[in-house]
């Protein structure tokens, strides 16, 4: 470190090393994804955005909603989960007692505390998760002896985790999910709730529209700012309500002669939220829908 | 450090050399800061009262907080910085500045760049990736002027007369190259024509954050510690060695922090920043002790002077950037992740360690430049203790609530709004911390303006007397 030139090739070759790895690497690997296939099935992933969500990226950016919302799921592994569709000629008491008689059969032995427990709290709804865990070869002996006495089960893999439990997502976010993403937009705080799924968990482009313009008519005591400048305060028409007038709630509607009506820019923001639905399994994030099992 | 008694007028020519370009880089800053946690107070503000900017969408939360932090870091930190390093390499070369016009011009094309990324991000230009909203033009602008002060630094630091150079040098010099090379390089790829597909471009904005708000911060604000520290102990750099230990293994590992666990990207990545998280301990306690030896026996003094500043830094360092480490290894990642610990961490780099270390670094250089007493010397004491005590009100509540908001958040029988809401009481309390601070940058902007103003005065005084003397030479012959 004796001369300008030592602590410049020092330098040099320290930020060159990181530059190659987090800029050049990442680009070289994942610069030049492609849409992938969907498992067990046909469909790409992802799908690119129509128009109007494309430009709903751009109000979610300029908003800054990623400074209070992230938009990736983690994942702190994957179990195993057998249900049971339906009983066969079975009722609820009778499987009971039949399945408890089939727990002394030795794959199933380490299991049995936990589907014990899992019978003894099911209230006789189906589907009922009869096994959640890590134990693949409890599932694949449930099946195969519940298979002759016409109990109809579906033996899943899911994916585990805190996100995943409160329902943020049904696996992990990858890098796959964001190709057409222009920013993309992760986020890195959670004073607001997990956005990947939000397309899924909340569908209803009124109840968006309405969860922007006034949180609190949707979600009690929520902390989201409202947003007014998404929307359009203004006089009936002749008294008639404008069909996009929003349907705001008692406590939340403005005087008789004025109605709420979304700006394009709200339209599009809604639009693009209803984008947000990462729910197909992928080579890297596999998991089994409950769709396909039905 | 052999710049003594014996060249006093050596140094005090030096100083006298930084005067505009100092002055031009320090009143941008200072008047910056204050707008700075101005917008910080009116982000929190959302937290506080959440429909209070309902029809103002430029001072909404997602506005108003990224402005804010660019303002500290883009407005603040770096001009200042930029400030300090050429006083220092001019006292260590034992030269004037050299092309000090350069910087004067650079400074004000930053604070352009700064007003113009400020105004495009509060009316929704932001560019969406974290630390670099600033749209291309105000990137542009900001790339130039550094280039200009840098040009202008590293000919300062060639008329050194002893070629040997001095541990500040390295880290100094180091952080030059670091922003030029970082900013440049995620500007081209992010705002270019043809960004990157996807992910890739979160990574290259993560591996950005971390260069600049963990690796940068330390190489400069270390770097300024290190020749200020020896300075007020009055006694050598201890352990130059470990010096030299901490400078290579913080810009060999540090730089490989960054991408955090668990996120949408191949695993090589995250695992690559926890293992490179995990070794950058090393140069943090290296660090730790050079500072450490060098200010011991120097005495416990509450004088709220420079020195108190910059020892308040260095330690703020110290545990700022382990925690900030500690945000890397999964175990610890998987609770803080995505929580207000991580704001907290960077808030208190920004603040408690960066803005400490150059504010304490202002106030001596002030005197020194301008050959006279700071104008306000009780705000200068009101100032650290109002930045001691906010950085601390601020930072701390942030720390404990986003370290329990992670625990709920682990546990998902526990509700989200429960767990957001374990945040809010302490979010609320730290924005006291914010109004001290905010207290604390008015006493730096006042003996900064009041300063440059008495200048301005001296200059003008000096005009017109100089236009008002009676000509001499003689009769004027008919």
């Amino acid at each position: 470190m004796k001369t300008g030139f030592s602590v410049f090739l020092a330098c040099f070759v320290a930020l060159g090393a990181s530059w190659y790895g987090f800029v050049y690497g990442p680009l070289k690997q994942l610069g030049v994804e492609q849409q992938t296939v969907i498992l067990q099935s046909t469909d790409n992933w992802p799908q690119q955005r129509t128009g109007e969500a494309t430009l709903g990226l751009q109000v979610y950016r300029q908003y800054g909603c990623a400074a209070c919302h992230t938009e990736q799921v983690r994942q702190t592994g994957a179990a195993n989960e057998l249900d049971v569709l339906t009983l066969g000629t079975h009722n609820a008491e009778d499987f009971k007692g039949f399945m408890k008689s089939l727990l002394v059969v030795p794959e199933l032995m380490t299991s049995s505390n936990d589907i014990v427990a899992n019978l003894d709290k099911w209230n006789g709804q189906l589907p009922l998760v009869l096994y959640y865990g890590q134990n693949a070869d409890a599932v694949s002996a449930l099946a195969e002896k519940l298979k002759p006495v016409g109990v109809k089960t579906d033996a899943r893999v899911v994916a585990v985790g805190p996100d995943i439990a409160r329902g943020w997502g049904t696996r992990q976010s990858v890098a796959a999910d964001y190709l057409y993403d222009q920013p993309v937009q992760l986020g890195s705080l959670r004073a607001g709730p997990d956005l990947t799924t939000i397309g899924v968990r909340e569908p209803d482009v009124n109840w968006q529209l309405l969860h922007l313009y006034a949180p609190n008519c949707v979600v009690p005591n929520s902390t989201m700012p409202p947003f007014h400048n998404l929307f359009e305060v203004r006089k009936k028409v002749n008294g008639q309500v404008s069909p996009d007038a929003l349907p705001l709630p008692k406590g939340f509607a403005l005087g008789d002669d004025m109605e709420v009506v979304p700006t394009t820019e709200a339209r599009q923001l809604v639009a693009y939220l209803l984008t947000l639905k990462n729910n197909a399994p992928l080579y890297e994030a596999p998991f089994t829908p409950v769709t396909a099992a039905k | 450090m052999n710049q003594t008694g014996n060249n006093t007028v050596c140094s005090s020519e030096i100083d006298a050399s930084c005067r505009v370009p100092l002055l031009a880089l320090f009143g941008g800053a200072a008047l910056w800061l204050v707008l700075g946690i101005l917008l910080g107070l009116a982000a929190a503000m959302s937290f506080h009262k959440p429909d209070l900017f309902a029809n103002c969408a430029c001072l909404s939360f997602g506005h108003a907080q990224a402005a804010a932090n660019d303002l500290v870091l883009y407005g603040f930190i770096i001009p200042a910085a930029l400030g300090v390093i050429l006083w220092i390499f001019a006292r260590l070369s034992q030269a004037p500045l050299a092309l000090p016009i350069v910087p004067v011009a650079a400074a004000n094309i930053w604070h352009l760049g700064v007003l113009v990324g400020t105004v495009s991000i509060l009316l929704g230009h932001s560019t969406g990736h974290t630390w670099l909203e600033y749209p291309r033009i105000a990137a542009v602008l900001l790339f130039a002027a550094f280039m200009l002060v840098a040009v202008s630094a590293v000919a300062t630091m060639g008329f050194r007369s002893n070629r040997e150079m001095y541990p500040s040098h390295w880290f100094l010099f180091a952080g030059l190259l670091w922003f030029v090379w970082t900013y440049s390089s995620a500007n081209l790829f992010l705002l270019s024509g043809q960004p990157p597909r996807g992910v890739v471009q979160a990574i290259i904005a993560w591996w950005f954050s971390n260069n600049m708000i963990f690796v940068w911060l330390a190489l400069v604000g270390v770097g300024i510690a290190f020749y200020l520290l020896p300075k007020f102990a009055n006694k050598p750099l201890a352990n130059t060695g470990y010096a030299i230990f901490g400078f290579l293994t913080l810009i060999f590992f540090g730089t490989w922090c960054g991408i955090p666990h668990g996120a949408p990207v191949p695993a090589w990545l995250p695992t690559t920043s926890a293992f490179a998280a995990m070794l950058t301990i090393l140069p943090i306690i290296a660090l730790a002790i050079v500072a450490g030896k060098t200010v011991c026996g120097s005495g416990f003094s509450l004088c709220a002077g420079p020195f108190c500043f910059v020892k308040f830094g260095t330690m703020s360092f110290v545990v700022s950037a382990l925690l900030y480490v500690a945000e890397f290894c999964p175990h610890g990642a998987r609770v803080l992740d995505f929580t207000w610990f991580s704001v907290g961490v960077t808030q208190w780099q920004l603040f408690g360690f960066a803005g400490m270390i150059l504010t304490g670094a202002i106030y001596e250089i002030l005197p020194r430049m301008m050959d006279k007493a700071l104008p306000l010397p009780l705000l200068a004491k009101l100032n650290f203790v109002t930045f001691v005590l906010g950085t601390t009100i601020y930072v701390i509540p942030l720390l404990i609530g986003g370290y329990e908001q992670g625990l709920k958040l682990q546990d998902p029988s526990v509700a989200f709004a429960d767990a957001s809401g374990a945040a809010l009481m302490f979010l609320r309390a730290s924005t006291l911390g914010q109004a001290l601070l905010l207290l604390g940058s008015l006493c730096l902007l006042l003996n900064v303006f009041v300063m440059t103003l008495q200048w301005k005065r001296g200059l003008l005084s000096c005009a017109l007397s100089a236009v008002k003397a009676p000509l001499s030479g003689g009769e004027v012959k008919p």
